[in-house]
């Protein structure tokens, strides 16, 4: 299997599924390397691109010439083609099961509801130039919260993570999505004290990665709060 | 004790696990849950479903929602035929890649046309606005030509040369504005010639038994008492109005 080309991955470390990907690479210490996508100057629509991924979404990945999108179906490969441990995606199907319902679930939860008001309170006000529409915002923070409550009351319940005792690539997908938000200066779990605890939780677990990974958020944090 | 699945094949979803489980010949009690009559929201169900949503199986103690979890699930237990998620890593990465793009690439478009063009006007008594119609129809087509063109490219299936469950939950979606009247398939030789391919590899008998109540929603929803869809309202308004 001589020359085999290196993992690449096309990421933009403001997006959520991105920094799942990254952080997984980096936590597993699977060799790869980084191409960065930058989708506030439009280089997921360059020519070059848009052949890689006709959908001009981030994260791509590419493993010898095999090009997968799709954050979770990129984890799950990656779990199983370089062995990482089994807790991350068990192999056992009552355990996978309930992995994939929440990666399922996430789609059309966590991930819209809290990309909603990170695009909300930073990105369309720097697009247009207007203030956010606090109705519009009133609305989006009423539905997370509706999500939040969910993730807490069906998913996490008693467990001290959300598909059981150890962490998953669920708890890597839901965290780096309940991040986003802090981009605006805004903490989702402030009064939420059951998923704050196990979002430190799953940060412990993933260590240096995770900062790593939100360098790029945190500063934009920064920014945000300096300017309140 | 059989597998129970809590079924309601007006949904997507469900039909997708019930096709799933009958060409599999997987042993199961079917559980009817009449979404439309808000079945879903009773005491019973919600001890099987938190999420109180449809498909959601019971095996023994163990209860599961999301089809596409309940789909992985099945192919594990009961060992079916490799070419549904093939245990060839990549292959297997084709069809994951397309069943977590579909969420929010197909099913949202497919479900909102349906409820735009049937459930909507039946609850508030009025069309929808013809740009919303015409925006949701564009966003239909968009996927569709994604289908067409990444997808399936010059495949005879999404994952290869054999059906998958990729296949099995695209198909499903795609004949959900079928049942509100618009012919997706009207102009789209590539579409159509797929959805023969998938419809002879699921068997035709068995296609048209899980297709029969959403293919006969136009009659259904004129026939439905408008006051039984008033508990939607609230969800209809912040969703698609």
């Amino acid at each position: 299997m001589a020359d085999k080309k290196p993992l690449e991955v096309y990421l933009d470390m403001l997006s959520q599924p991105c920094r799942a990907v990254y952080i997984f690479l980096h936590h597993n210490k699977i060799p790869h390397t980084v191409k960065t996508v930058a989708l506030r100057k439009g280089e997921n629509k360059t020519p070059e691109f848009t052949k890689l991924n006709p959908m001009q979404k981030v994260p791509v990945m590419v493993d010898n010439g095999f090009v997968l999108t799709e954050s979770d179906a990129i984890l799950k490969y990656l779990a199983t083609n370089y062995n990482a441990p089994e807790h991350w995606y068990p192999r056992q199907p009552e355990r996978r099961a309930r992995v994939d319902e929440y990666t399922a679930w996430h789609h059309t939860n966590t991930r819209p509801h809290a990309a909603k008001v990170f695009i909300m309170e930073v990105l369309l006000p720097r697009m247009t130039g207007q203030p956010t529409d606090p109705a519009k915002l009133e609305r989006a923070l009423s539905e997370l919260d509706e999500t939040l409550e969910k993730l807490e009351s069906m998913f996490l319940k008693r467990q001290p993570f959300l598909c059981g005792d150890d962490v998953t690539l669920a708890d890597l997908l839901a965290t780096c999505e309940l991040m986003q938000p802090l981009g605006g200066g805004r903490d989702i779990l402030k009064e939420r004290p059951k998923l704050a605890t196990w979002r430190s939780r799953v940060q412990s677990a993933l260590k240096d990665s995770f900062d790593e990974a939100h360098a790029v958020l945190y500063r934009l944090r920064d920014k945000s709060r300096a300017k309140l | 004790m059989p597998l129970e699945l809590y079924l309601d094949l007006f949904s997507q979803p469900c039909r997708s696990v019930y096709i799933f489980a009958k060409k599999n010949n997987i042993p199961f009690d079917f559980k009817q849950i009449s979404l439309l009559e808000g079945e879903q929201y009773g005491e019973d169900f919600g001890k099987i479903n938190m999420m109180r949503k449809a498909p959601a199986i019971r095996d023994g103690d163990f209860t599961l929602a999301e089809s596409i979890a309940i789909l992985i699930y099945m192919v594990e237990k009961f060992h079916t035929p490799d070419h549904w998620y093939p245990s060839d890593l990549q292959k297997r990465a084709r069809v994951n890649e397309y069943l977590s793009w579909q969420h929010t690439g197909v099913r949202i478009h497919g479900s909102k046309i349906f409820w735009l063009k049937l459930l909507i006007p039946k609850a508030l008594g009025t069309e929808v606005p013809k740009e919303k119609m015409d925006s949701a129809l564009e966003d239909l087509d968009g996927s569709l030509k994604l289908i067409e063109e990444k997808f399936l490219q010059d495949r005879p299936f999404i994952a290869g040369e054999q059906i998958s469950l990729a296949d099995l939950v695209a198909i499903v979606e795609i004949m959900q504005p079928v049942g509100a009247g618009v012919d997706v398939f009207a102009g789209r030789p590539k579409l159509s010639a797929w959805r023969d391919r998938v419809k002879a590899e699921i068997g035709k008998e068995l296609f048209e038994e899980a297709h029969e109540r959403i293919l006969g929603a136009q009659e259904m929803v004129k026939a439905l008492d408008a006051s039984k869809l008033q508990v939607f309202k609230p969800r209809i308004l912040k969703l698609f109005l």
